[in-house]
C-alpha cells in the first residue's frame, strides 16, 4: 500500500513537473526571456511601422508628422518606370523559379537514390552557392558572360549581349541549391514503401511517380518555388551585375533612387512591397495549413 | 524492375541539368576568376592576356585592402555575436511556448524576413539620418542630432536587423527538436542551472547555432549594399571594393585577385568555425 502512494506520487510529481519542466528549468529567469522577446520583436517592427506611416506623411521632407495623405501612392501608380520594373522583376522571378524548381527538384530525386557514388560529392558541391557570397558570384558571372560573348563574336559571328536573360540563367544558378534542400527536405519525409507498392502493383515508374510521389511531395515542391520566387524578387546583387543596358528590375530601380534621397515615393513603394511578401507567406501558410487538414 | 544499374542511371541523369547549369554558370566563372587574377589590365580597361603575379603582389603591399578586410571581418563579428546572444534566448523563448503560440511568433519572424532587403535598409535610413526619426526625437528632449548615418554603427544596426531572422529560424530549429526531459534529469542528478546549460542544452544545439552563425557571418562580411547606402564613402566594405574594382575602376584582373583571397579566407574561417564548434561538442559529450 504504502509503495504505491509512493509510486503514484512520484508519477504524480513526474506529471505534474513534465508541462512545465522547461519554465522551472530556464537557465535565464522567465521575465529576462520575456523581456528579450519583447525587445526583438519591436526591434524588427518598429523600422517597418515607421516607413508605412510615412508613406501616408503629407510633408515632402523631414520626420514631421503633417497629416494623412494618399498623394505618394497616386504618385506611385502613374510612375511607369515603376511599373514596368516590376513587370521585368516578376518576369524574372517567374522565369527563374521555373526552371530552378524543375533542375531542383530533380536534383532533390537522385541524391535521394543510394549507393550512388556521385551523390556526395553532388550533396556538397549544390551547398556552396548558399556559402560563396553573393558579390563575388555577381561579379564572377559578369566576368564569365562578357569573355563568353567576345569568344562566341570571334569565333562563330554570333552577336550575344546581356539582357533579361542573363539575369534569369544567373538567378537560376542561385535558386537550384534552395530547391534541392526544400524538396529534399519533404523527400526524406516521404515513405519509400509505398512506391514498392505501387512497382509491386504493376504500375511503371513514370505512373508510380506522377500518381503516388509527385503528389505526397508536392508541397515540398510548392514551397521550393515559392522561396525561389521570393529570393529573386529579393535579390539586388547578382541582378545589378547580370543585367544588360535598359533592365530595370524593382531592386535596381528602388536601389537607384534610395541612394540619392529619401522621400515618401519610396515610403509608398516599400509599403506595397512589405504588403505583397506579408501576403504571401500568410497564403503559403493558410495552403499548408489546409492541405493537412 | 528496380535494380542497382538503371537506379544509377535515372540517379545521374536526374542530376545532370543540375550539374550542367551549376557547372556552366557557378564553377566556370569561379574558375574565370581564378584565372583573371593572373592577368593584367589592358589601358581600356579589359583584361590583358598576360600571366603574372603582379596582382597578389599589389594586394599584399596594397594597406587600404587590408584595413578593408579588417573592417569587413570586424562588422561581420559584432553583428554575428550580437545576432547570437539576442536570437538565442528568443529562440529558447518560442521553443518554450504551446504549439499555437509557436506558430504565431515564427511567422511574426517571417514577415521581415520575407520583406525585401532594400525596403529593410532603407527603413534604417528613415530612421537614422540626420533629419530622421530617431534625431527628430532625441531633440524632443534637446538631445543630439547625433551621426549615425554613413557611420559603421549605422551599416551593424542595419545588418543586425537584416541578418536576425537567418540566425533565429537555425536556433529555433535546434531547439524545437530538444527533448526537455534531459534539462530535468541534468537537474535531478544534481547539475546546476549554469552546467545544465553548458553541458546538455549548448551541445544538442550547435548544429543550430553553427548553421546560424554562418547564414549571418557570410552575408554580412561580403555586403555591398548594405554599406553602400547606410555608410556612405566612410564605410568601405570588401563588397564595395569589387564592385569599384568591376565597375567604375575597371581592373577585373585585380578584382579578380580580391574575390579569390577574400573566398579563400572566408573558407578558412568557416573551416576553423566548424572545427571549433564539433570540439566544444566532442570535449563535452564524449562517446
Amino acid at each position: 500500500m504504502m509503495a504505491k502512494i509512493l509510486a503514484d506520487k512520484r508519477i504524480e510529481t513526474q506529471h505534474g513537473r513534465s508541462r512545465p519542466v522547461a519554465k522551472r528549468h530556464m537557465p535565464w529567469g522567465t521575465w529576462a526571456l520575456t523581456l528579450n522577446a519583447i525587445f526583438v520583436y519591436t526591434f524588427l517592427y518598429v523600422p517597418i511601422i515607421v516607413l508605412v506611416l510615412f508613406s501616408f506623411n503629407a510633408a515632402k521632407v523631414g520626420a514631421q508628422w503633417q497629416g494623412f495623405t494618399l498623394q505618394w501612392y497616386n504618385e506611385l501608380f502613374a510612375d511607369a518606370r515603376l511599373g514596368d520594373a516590376l513587370w521585368t522583376s516578376l518576369k524574372i522571378a517567374g522565369s527563374s523559379t521555373l526552371i530552378a524548381t524543375t533542375i531542383g527538384t530533380l536534383a532533390a530525386l537522385a541524391l535521394e537514390k543510394r549507393g550512388w557514388w556521385g551523390r556526395k560529392t553532388f550533396d556538397t558541391a549544390l551547398y556552396l552557392p548558399v556559402i560563396i557570397p553573393d558579390v563575388v558570384m555577381a561579379v564572377s558571372l559578369l566576368g564569365f558572360f562578357t569573355l563568353a560573348f567576345r569568344q562566341f563574336q570571334a569565333l562563330i559571328g554570333l552577336n550575344l549581349a546581356m539582357g533579361l536573360w542573363t539575369v534569369i540563367i544567373s538567378h537560376v544558378a542561385f535558386n537550384i541549391s534552395f530547391v534541392t534542400v526544400v524538396v529534399g527536405t519533404s523527400l526524406a519525409n516521404f515513405d519509400r514503401r509505398l512506391e514498392e507498392a505501387a512497382a509491386d502493383l504493376g504500375a511503371t515508374p513514370w505512373q508510380t511517380f506522377w500518381r503516388i510521389k509527385f503528389p505526397l511531395i508536392g508541397p515540398g515542391v510548392l514551397g521550393g518555388a515559392l522561396l525561389s520566387f521570393t529570393l529573386s524578387l529579393d535579390d539586388f546583387v547578382v541582378t545589378f551585375f547580370t543585367r544588360g543596358p535598359g533592365v530595370n528590375t524593382l531592386t535596381t530601380e528602388v536601389y537607384g533612387r534610395i541612394k540619392k534621397s529619401i522621400s515618401p515615393e519610396i515610403n509608398a513603394i516599400s509599403s506595397l512591397m512589405l504588403l505583397a511578401s506579408t501576403t504571401l507567406v500568410v497564403a503559403s501558410l493558410w495552403m499548408q495549413r489546409r492541405r493537412q487538414a | 524492375m528496380y535494380n542497382a544499374r538503371t537506379e544509377q542511371r535515372r540517379a545521374w541523369l536526374q542530376a545532370s541539368p543540375a550539374l550542367i547549369w551549376l557547372g556552366f554558370f557557378f564553377l566556370a566563372p569561379l574558375v574565370l576568376i581564378l584565372i583573371y587574377s593572373f592577368q593584367g589590365r589592358a589601358d581600356d580597361g579589359t583584361v590583358l592576356w598576360n600571366w603574372s603575379l603582379a596582382n597578389y603582389q599589389k594586394l599584399f603591399a596594397d594597406g587600404a585592402f587590408w584595413r578593408t578586410l579588417w573592417l569587413s571581418t570586424w562588422i561581420a563579428l559584432v553583428v554575428t555575436a550580437i545576432t547570437l546572444v539576442v536570437s538565442y534566448p528568443l529562440a529558447f523563448f518560442m521553443a518554450t511556448r504551446s504549439p499555437k503560440i509557436r506558430g504565431v511568433l515564427v511567422l511574426a519572424v517571417m514577415i521581415p524576413f520575407w520583406t525585401n532587403f532594400l525596403v529593410r535598409i532603407y527603413a534604417w535610413k528613415v530612421l537614422l539620418g540626420n533629419n530622421g526619426v530617431l534625431n527628430r526625437f532625441l531633440g524632443q528632449f534637446d538631445l543630439g542630432p547625433l551621426q549615425i548615418i554613413n557611420s559603421p554603427s549605422a551599416v551593424i544596426m542595419a545588418l543586425i536587423y537584416g541578418e536576425l531572422p537567418y540566425m533565429i529560424l537555425p536556433l529555433y530549429a535546434a531547439l524545437e527538436r530538444f527533448d526537455w526531459v534531459q534539462l530535468e534529469a541534468a537537474r535531478d542528478l544534481g547539475a546546476g542551472r549554469f552546467q545544465t546549460f553548458w553541458r546538455v542544452l549548448l551541445p544538442q544545439t550547435l548544429p543550430g547555432i553553427t548553421a546560424g552563425s554562418i547564414l549571418v557571418f557570410v552575408p554580412t562580411v561580403g555586403t555591398f549594399a548594405v554599406s553602400d547606402i547606410l555608410g556612405g564613402t566612410s564605410v568601405n566594405m570588401v563588397g564595395n571594393t569589387l564592385s569599384l574594382q568591376f565597375g567604375s575602376a575597371s581592373n577585373w584582373a585585380y578584382g579578380s585577385a580580391i574575390s579569390m583571397i577574400f573566398m579563400l579566407l572566408l573558407l578558412g574561417a568557416i573551416l576553423l568555425y566548424f572545427k571549433a564548434t564539433r570540439e566544444v561538442d566532442d570535449g563535452e559529450n564524449p562517446g
